[in-house]
C-alpha cells in the first residue's frame, strides 16, 4: 500500500448552497476541485482536513459561456476544457497558452481553473515529506517558527506558482465568490496578498464560483504567456509572465504585464507607461525589462538561483512584448 | 486520526462491472492494485509527478495516485491489463515490443495508457502531439526516442 491519505469524509454537494452549508456544518473542511495540489499535499502531511467538499458535481461550476459582458468560466471547468475552447484560443490567447503548459496531460484532465487560482504556495523547504520537514524543524509556513529561506524575516517567502492567475489578471478578470455571507465579486488581483503562509484573501469558508473576463477586441489586442521551468512538462514555473498588448485607434500602445512564480502573490506590473504613436518600441521594451527586474522578488525557494529567475522572467517579458507588438503590427 | 466513512462505488474496469465498498480516502491506484489485484498499474512517485500510475478514466488519462477512488463512481476505467485481448497484444503494446519502446518496463504501463488515450482522440498524431501527450510520463531509462517511435508505429498500424 502506498503512503496513504489521512482519514477524512468526502461530501459531494450538487449546488453552491449545499457546498456552503456543508462547510458551515464542518468548518474544518477543505474544498476539493481537481485535487492535483491538495491530494498531493495531504499525502505529504501538509493538510489534514476532517472533511473534503468535492465541488465537481455542481453544475453551475461546469460551464464556459460568452456574451456581451465577456467570458464566463465556471470554477470547476478543467484546464483541458478551457485550453481546447476555440473562442478562448482566438480571443484570450494567453489563457489557452497557459492551460496548455500546466503540469502534464493527466493533471490538466482534472485540474480546474478555481483550483489553479487557489494553488498553495510552494517552497523547497515546504513541499517535502513529513520526515524531511520534521528533521528540519518544520518551517514558518507549517508547524514551524522559522523561515529557512530568510531566517531573519518574520514572513513566509514561498512563491505562488499558478499559471492562470497572471493571464487572467492581464485580461482584467474578476471572480465571484460564495460563502456563508452570500456572494461577492472582486477583481482577481485582489484575491492575493504578499504572504506565503496566507496568500489568499478569501473569507473563512469562501470558495470561487466563477471567473469573469471582459470582452476582447481580437483586432486590437494580443496576449501571451511564457514561463521558465526545469523540464518542459510537469514542473511548476520557476517564474512566469503574462503580457497583453492593446493597440488604440490613435496608434498608441498599452502593455499590461502580470508575473507569477517570483513572489508570494501574482501581481500586475506597476508603472508601465503607454507607448505614444511613433515612439521607439525598444525604449518601451527596455522599460518593461527594468520594471520586471525591479519589482519581482524571487528568493531561495527553488534549487534554481533567484538571480537567474529574476533575469529570466524579465527577458521573457521583453521577448513576449516584442512578439505581441510585432503580431499586432502585422495585423 | 479523523474518521473515514465508507461508500459503495460502482464502476467498470476493463469492460467488467464492479461494485465495492471503499473508504472515502482510498486512492484509485490502491483500489486497483490492492483491492482488484490489478498490479500492472505501477506506483512511482506517489505525488503525481512521474505518470507510472496512469490509467484511462472515461477515455482520458488520469494519474491514479492522486485520484480518489470515490470520485470514479460510475466511470469507465481502463488499465494495462485490459489492453491485450484474447492473448493478442494491442496495437500500442505490439509497437512498444517491436520498436524497443520498453527498457526496464516500469514506466511502460503508464506510457502505454497515455499513448492509448492519445490515439483514441487523435488517430494520426505528429511527433509534437505524441511528446505533449506523454509529457506527464517519465522514463528513467531515457528511452524517449524509442517510445515516441513506438507510438508513431502504433498509429500507423491502426490506420
Amino acid at each position: 500500500m502506498s503512503e496513504t491519505l489521512p482519514g477524512f469524509r468526502l461530501t459531494q454537494p450538487e449546488s453552491v448552497d449545499q457546498a456552503v452549508a456543508a462547510m458551515r456544518a464542518e468548518p474544518d473542511s477543505r474544498f476539493l476541485a481537481g485535487g492535483t495540489d491538495l491530494i498531493v499535499n495531504m499525502r505529504r502531511g501538509l493538510a489534514e482536513p476532517k472533511n473534503l467538499i468535492d465541488l465537481n458535481g455542481i453544475a453551475e461550476l461546469r460551464s464556459i459561456t460568452q456574451d456581451v459582458d465577456g467570458l464566463h468560466i465556471g470554477a470547476a471547468q478543467t484546464l483541458r476544457e478551457i485550453g481546447e475552447d476555440e473562442d478562448i484560443r482566438h480571443r484570450y490567447c494567453a489563457v489557452a497558452q497557459a492551460c496548455d503548459v500546466i503540469a502534464g496531460p493527466g493533471h490538466r484532465n482534472v485540474a480546474t481553473v478555481g483550483g489553479n487560482l487557489c494553488l498553495d504556495t510552494r517552497c523547497l523547504y515546504y513541499n517535502q515529506s513529513h520526515w524531511w520537514r520534521k528533521s528540519n524543524n518544520f518551517c514558518l509556513k507549517y508547524k514551524g517558527d522559522i523561515c529557512h529561506v530568510a531566517p531573519v524575516g518574520k514572513r513566509c517567502r514561498a512563491p505562488f506558482c499558478g499559471d492562470l492567475a497572471p493571464v487572467l489578471m492581464v485580461h482584467g478578470a474578476e471572480i465571484e465568490l460564495a460563502g456563508p455571507d452570500g456572494r461577492r465579486r472582486i477583481a482577481l488581483a485582489d484575491l492575493y496578498e504578499e504572504d506565503g503562509a496566507d496568500h489568499l484573501r478569501l473569507a473563512p469558508q469562501e470558495f470561487i464560483v466563477s471567473v469573469h473576463v471582459p470582452p476582447v477586441d481580437a483586432a486590437s489586442v494580443r496576449s501571451g504567456y511564457a514561463k521558465v521551468r526545469v523540464r518542459g512538462a510537469i514542473d511548476f514555473p520557476l517564474a512566469g509572465t503574462a503580457v497583453l498588448c492593446n493597440k488604440h485607434d490613435n496608434g498608441s500602445m498599452v502593455f499590461v504585464v502580470a508575473l507569477t512564480g517570483t513572489n508570494s502573490r501574482p501581481f500586475l506590473l506597476g508603472g508601465v507607461d503607454p507607448v505614444a504613436p511613433g515612439q521607439n518600441l525598444d525604449e518601451a521594451f527596455d522599460q518593461l525589462e527594468k520594471l520586471v527586474q525591479k519589482q519581482v522578488s524571487p528568493q531561495r525557494t527553488t534549487t534554481t538561483a533567484a538571480h537567474y529567475r529574476r533575469l529570466a522572467v524579465a527577458a521573457l517579458t521583453r521577448r513576449l512584448a516584442r512578439e505581441l507588438a510585432a503580431d499586432l503590427a502585422d495585423g | 486520526m479523523p474518521e473515514t466513512t465508507k461508500r459503495i462505488i460502482s464502476l467498470t474496469i476493463n469492460g467488467t462491472r464492479h461494485e465495492d465498498a471503499i473508504s472515502d480516502n482510498l486512492l484509485l491506484v490502491d483500489y486497483l492494485r490492492e483491492d482488484k489485484r490489478l498490479t500492472g498499474t505501477k506506483q512511482g512517485c506517489d505525488g503525481g509527478e512521474c505518470g507510472a500510475c496512469t490509467v484511462l478514466v472515461d477515455g482520458q488519462s488520469r494519474i491514479s495516485c492522486i485520484t480518489l477512488a470515490a470520485s470514479c463512481h460510475g466511470c469507465d476505467i481502463h488499465t494495462i491489463e485490459g489492453q491485450a485481448q484474447n492473448g493478442r497484444l494491442s496495437a500500442v503494446q505490439r509497437a512498444f515490443h517491436e520498436h524497443l519502446g520498453t527498457q526496464c518496463g516500469f514506466c511502460t504501463p503508464g506510457m502505454i495508457m497515455a499513448a492509448e488515450g492519445l490515439l483514441r482522440r487523435s488517430a494520426n498524431p505528429d511527433d509534437d502531439e505524441i511528446r505533449a501527450a506523454l509529457g506527464g510520463n517519465l522514463c528513467r531509462c531515457t528511452g524517449y526516442v524509442k517510445i515516441i517511435k513506438s507510438v508513431r508505429a502504433a498509429a500507423e498500424a491502426l490506420q
